[in-house]
């Protein structure tokens, strides 16, 4: 990790309408380029994580009380959203957020609020391109588009402001394994073509670790363990808890109903 | 044995120690609360007729009725979360469903007063009913367009409302007995009151309440756990419009002549001001909100008049209506951008000051 | 048949002017959802800011009525930063009966401004104005309120359906959290909805000034008829709701000249109960897409 750090996040803690804490001194590092995933089982604080990035927990009464976020060498936890967003930091939100009494090309403009009253031709065919399912449903209205179109228009919709930094929530959520094995390829042909950098919250650890650089597994809002992908594919922790195969490798047997649960060495 | 029926009081407690559900249940977190509540009661009924001359006892009794009426809407907005902007009307439907009843067919008080809260309710249904096929706020749309239809009959209906000529009502006797005076009609609202607010609390912890609550809360969640949301809304509805029909027919009695001149929309907004500075989804809140709203038009009649007889007023001219209108507005502004929850929120900090003082946190 | 045509005449006059209104609230509506209930307060302030530039500040019409307009528009963005600023986030009930509170303030302050008498304004429109159908002719005023309601129609349709500002508005109206992760600058679509809201509100109010004459009570009640206009043409269709007040226009004058003026002023609200027992989502309105 010697590259360009492009976010840095030092020690943060979030509390919700000041008294529930969520995220309890959390750190990490993206760097200029790179695909950084963040996994975790629900509640760890991953969405909060995201969501402290964005500036969006202000809206529901969240705050960051501690640590700094920092952005290309600025501090945004103190900046509003339209702030954050202006300076190419955009959430694709989970579970899909369409504007669904809007049709998919505007719904893709509405993309364009950052960086408003400049030139968006171009960057709509781009999305097409990625996307081509959305092109054919153009002028439809995103209520009645099926989940992994949304899921689609919603990664475009950001696409189009630009962004220097793409946070994605759960893209898989909720969609039949082979759009996500298709999503999950466009997130990584982004990656490759835009210079994106993306930080990937998932579920489907499995996924993640094989399009991601580097990963950070999270619980009970603080982070427990970091690697390169590749390292924490072979931890046997992470294959456990996260990937579903025994300590050995093997898939996990359940005739084999005597055995312990193995204790997370981190906790 | 004897040592489990009666069981500890308990009169303070600094903290949640609920463990059952039950225990979410209770009226009161403690006994003293309870006793509080019986010694008032004990004292507004013993004490306060005869130590109060005629005019408090007649803003008494004008804060009895108007709690019933607020109790009901808020019912209906604080914990159904349908905002009804018909209220004064639905209360002037009571009020002419009594006088009507009372002078055309001679029914006795009781009877009369009842029946208003039903025809009421059943009107109250009729205009609920659009709402029905649609979430949000079509209820409030509806109820003002009930809150202008029912004026517009109320006035011209002569053939049963007298029009604007008005109707006078007979004096109201219990059993034989006249009630004369304030003294007794004190009791009658006041008792009224008591019962009403009863069964509004008993309401709120039946399952109807809690079905109620969750359609405010979130309706989809609401019908998916298998809760009707219309029936529902309806039932809310109804009961709300009962409790205006009563209380509109309490007050038909106790003001003798009646008009549709006052059941306009802006009685309905001071109802709505009455819930909202008391307190949404608190029932002392909607008694709170009543006296609130009742005493600040007794303070702006007092305050125009001293300014009418003012040297310094004089070719100045000064009606009430525009600032009550101004007070009234302002009272629902400013509560709901600095205490939404209101008086019955205020009250609640005050006592668990005192009560858990000197360690209030 | 000379009254009947004088009857439709009317109605699509005042019809036009109940289309105006509707926009305005239907413009505040698709932004936040908020039902407001203050849009007849707000008219009526627009009417009674001409007033005063008019006759006692003695002003040009045209410079007073643009003023008035810019005073109307900045009359919503402070509304907006005052009141409605605060509840960003709270639930939306709290949020519309708010407007109740300032529908009631609003009138009392006019009242205790103005009082309730009835002004009317200078005459001031040109004679030239007034169109010549045969054996009757057309008011200039509700020409103009025709012509002016034609111009405000058209641009505020093309600004929403096509213009950036115009989706990000929708946008915001749709999925607020969404709208804020992209970058919309939320606070100021409200605002500026607001404001637009206002200014569409006080021109439509200076409008009414001139054809009855400006009246607290009067034009605050125009102001809740705007509901049975939004719910027939469906809360969320500006388009829908220039039919839809065409359709009550119509349907007051002709109860008023053939049955009873008195039931006049009702028949709008029986028309609206009936609409919602039919056809709850009026005739254009969006048939709400729920995904749970």
């Amino acid at each position: 990790m010697k590259d360009d750090i492009l976010l840095q996040i030092n020690n943060i803690s979030v509390v919700y309408s000041d008294v529930i804490q969520v995220l309890k001194g959390v750190s990490l590092a993206v760097s200029e380029g790179r695909i950084v995933s963040l996994l975790g089982s629900n509640g760890a604080g991953k969405t909060t994580t995201l969501k402290a990035i964005s500036g969006l927990l202000k809206t529901e009464n969240g705050q960051v009380t501690d640590g700094s976020i920092e952005f290309g060498g600025r501090s945004i936890h103190n900046l509003s959203t339209e702030m954050i967003t202006r300076m190419g930091i955009i959430q694709v939100l989970e579970g899909r957020q369409p504007f669904k009494y809007l049709t998919i090309e505007e719904n893709l403009r509405v993309g364009t609020a950052t960086r408003w009253g400049k030139p968006y031709k171009r960057d709509m065919e781009m999305i097409y391109e990625y996307f081509p399912v959305l092109a054919s449903r153009k002028k439809s209205l995103a209520g009645y588009c099926s989940g992994g179109e949304l899921q689609m228009l919603v990664m475009g919709r950001a696409l189009m402001a630009h962004p220097r930094l793409l946070l994605l929530d759960e893209p898989s959520l909720g969609l039949a394994p082979l759009v996500v094995r298709e999503i999950f390829q466009i997130i990584r042909r982004i990656n490759l073509e835009q210079h994106t950098t993306i930080v990937l919250v998932e579920q489907n650890a499995n996924m993640a670790l094989q399009i991601a650089h580097y990963g950070y597994v999270m619980e009970n809002g603080k982070i427990v363990m970091e690697g390169k992908s590749e390292d924490l594919k072979e931890n046997p922790d992470i294959k456990e808890f996260y990937l579903g195969l025994a300590a050995s490798g093997d898939q996990k047997s359940f005739k084999n109903v005597k055995s312990y649960k193995r204790r997370k060495r981190w906790l | 044995m004897i040592m489990k029926r009666i069981r500890n009081l308990r009169f303070s407690l600094c903290g949640n120690y609920l463990e059952r559900y039950e225990q979410e249940l209770a009226i009161f977190e403690t006994d003293f609360g309870r006793l509080c509540l019986l010694a008032a009661i004990l004292f507004l009924f013993a004490v306060v007729p005869f130590i109060s001359g005629p005019y408090t006892l007649y803003l008494l009794i004008i804060i009895a009725i108007t709690s019933i009426a607020a109790l009901g809407l808020n019912i209906l907005v604080g914990f159904t979360g349908q905002l009804s902007l018909g209220h004064g009307a639905f209360f002037g439907v009571g009020a002419y469903a009594a006088a009507i009843l009372a002078t055309d067919y001679n029914f006795p008080f009781i009877v009369s007063v009842l029946a208003a809260g039903f025809i009421t309710a059943i009107v109250g249904i009729g205009f609920g009913l659009p709402s029905g096929r649609l979430k949000g706020l079509y209820l409030t749309i509806a109820t003002l367009a009930g809150q202008f239809i029912i004026e517009h009959v109320l006035v011209h209906w002569e053939s049963v409302t007298k029009g604007v000529r008005g109707i006078v009502l007979p004096p109201p006797t219990i059993f034989g007995f006249y009630l004369d005076g304030d003294v007794a009609y004190f009791y009658v609202t006041f008792i009224a009151l008591v019962l009403m607010a009863f069964i509004a609390v008993n309401i709120m912890r039946s399952r109807y309440g809690r079905a109620f609550v969750a359609i405010r809360d979130n309706d989809r969640a609401a019908e998916g756990m298998g809760i009707p949301i219309f029936p529902y809304k309806l039932l809310s509805f109804a009961i709300s419009s009962f409790y205006a029909g009563f209380a509109g027919a309490l007050w038909a009695y106790y003001m003798v002549s009646i008009t549709a001149e006052p059941f306009t929309l802006t009685l309905s907004v001071e109802f709505i001001a009455m819930i909202i500075i008391g307190g949404l989804g608190s029932i002392p809140g909607a008694i709170f909100g009543a006296t609130f709203i009742t005493m600040l038009n007794e303070i702006l009649r007092l305050f125009t008049q001293f300014l009418m007889t003012a040297p310094f007023m004089s070719g100045i001219e000064l009606t009430l209506a525009p600032l009550r209108e101004l007070a009234f507005g302002l009272a629902i502004v400013l509560f709901i951008i600095f205490e939404p929850r209101g008086l019955a929120e205020i009250w609640r900090i005050v006592k668990s000051n005192f009560r858990l003082w000197p360690f209030s946190y | 048949m000379e009254f009947f045509l004088q009857l439709l005449i009317n109605g699509i006059s005042l019809g036009f002017l109940y289309g105006l209104a509707a926009m305005g609230f239907v413009m505040i509506f698709k932004a936040s959802r908020v039902l407001n209930f203050a849009h007849g307060e707000i008219l009526a302030l627009g009417a009674y800011i001409f007033l005063t530039l008019v006759t006692w500040a003695q002003l040009p019409i045209l410079v007073a009525f643009i003023l008035s307009l810019m005073g109307s528009f900045i009359l919503g963005f402070v509304i907006e930063r005052l009141f409605l600023r605060p509840l960003i986030g709270e639930p939306l009930i709290y949020v519309i009966m708010l407007t109740v509170g300032l529908a009631a303030m609003f009138k009392g302050i006019m009242l205790l401004i103005w009082g309730g008498n009835l002004y009317v304004y200078p005459d001031f429109l040109p004679a030239w104005l007034a169109l010549d159908l045969g054996p009757l002719t057309v008011q200039p005023v509700y020409v103009a309120s025709i012509i002016i309601g034609l111009i405000f129609l058209s641009i505020f349709g093309l600004f929403f359906k096509f213009s950036s500002q115009g989706i990000y508005m929708r946008s915001v109206a749709d999925n607020q959290p969404a709208a804020m992760s992209l970058g919309v600058h939320v606070r100021r679509v409200f605002a500026l909805s607001w404001a637009i809201a206002a200014l569409v509100a006080g021109m439509r109010g200076i409008v009414l000034g001139i054809i009855s004459g400006i009246n607290v009570h009067d034009l605050s009640a125009i102001g809740l008829k705007v509901f049975p206009v939004v719910i027939l043409g469906g809360l969320d269709s500006i388009g829908g709701a220039i039919i839809a007040a065409l359709i009550i226009g119509l349907l007051e004058t002709f109860t008023g000249g053939y049955i009873s003026p008195s039931l006049r002023d009702v028949v709008p609200y029986a028309c609206l109960i009936f609409i919602l027992l039919v056809k709850p989502y009026g005739l254009f309105g969006l048939v709400e897409i729920e995904r749970v």
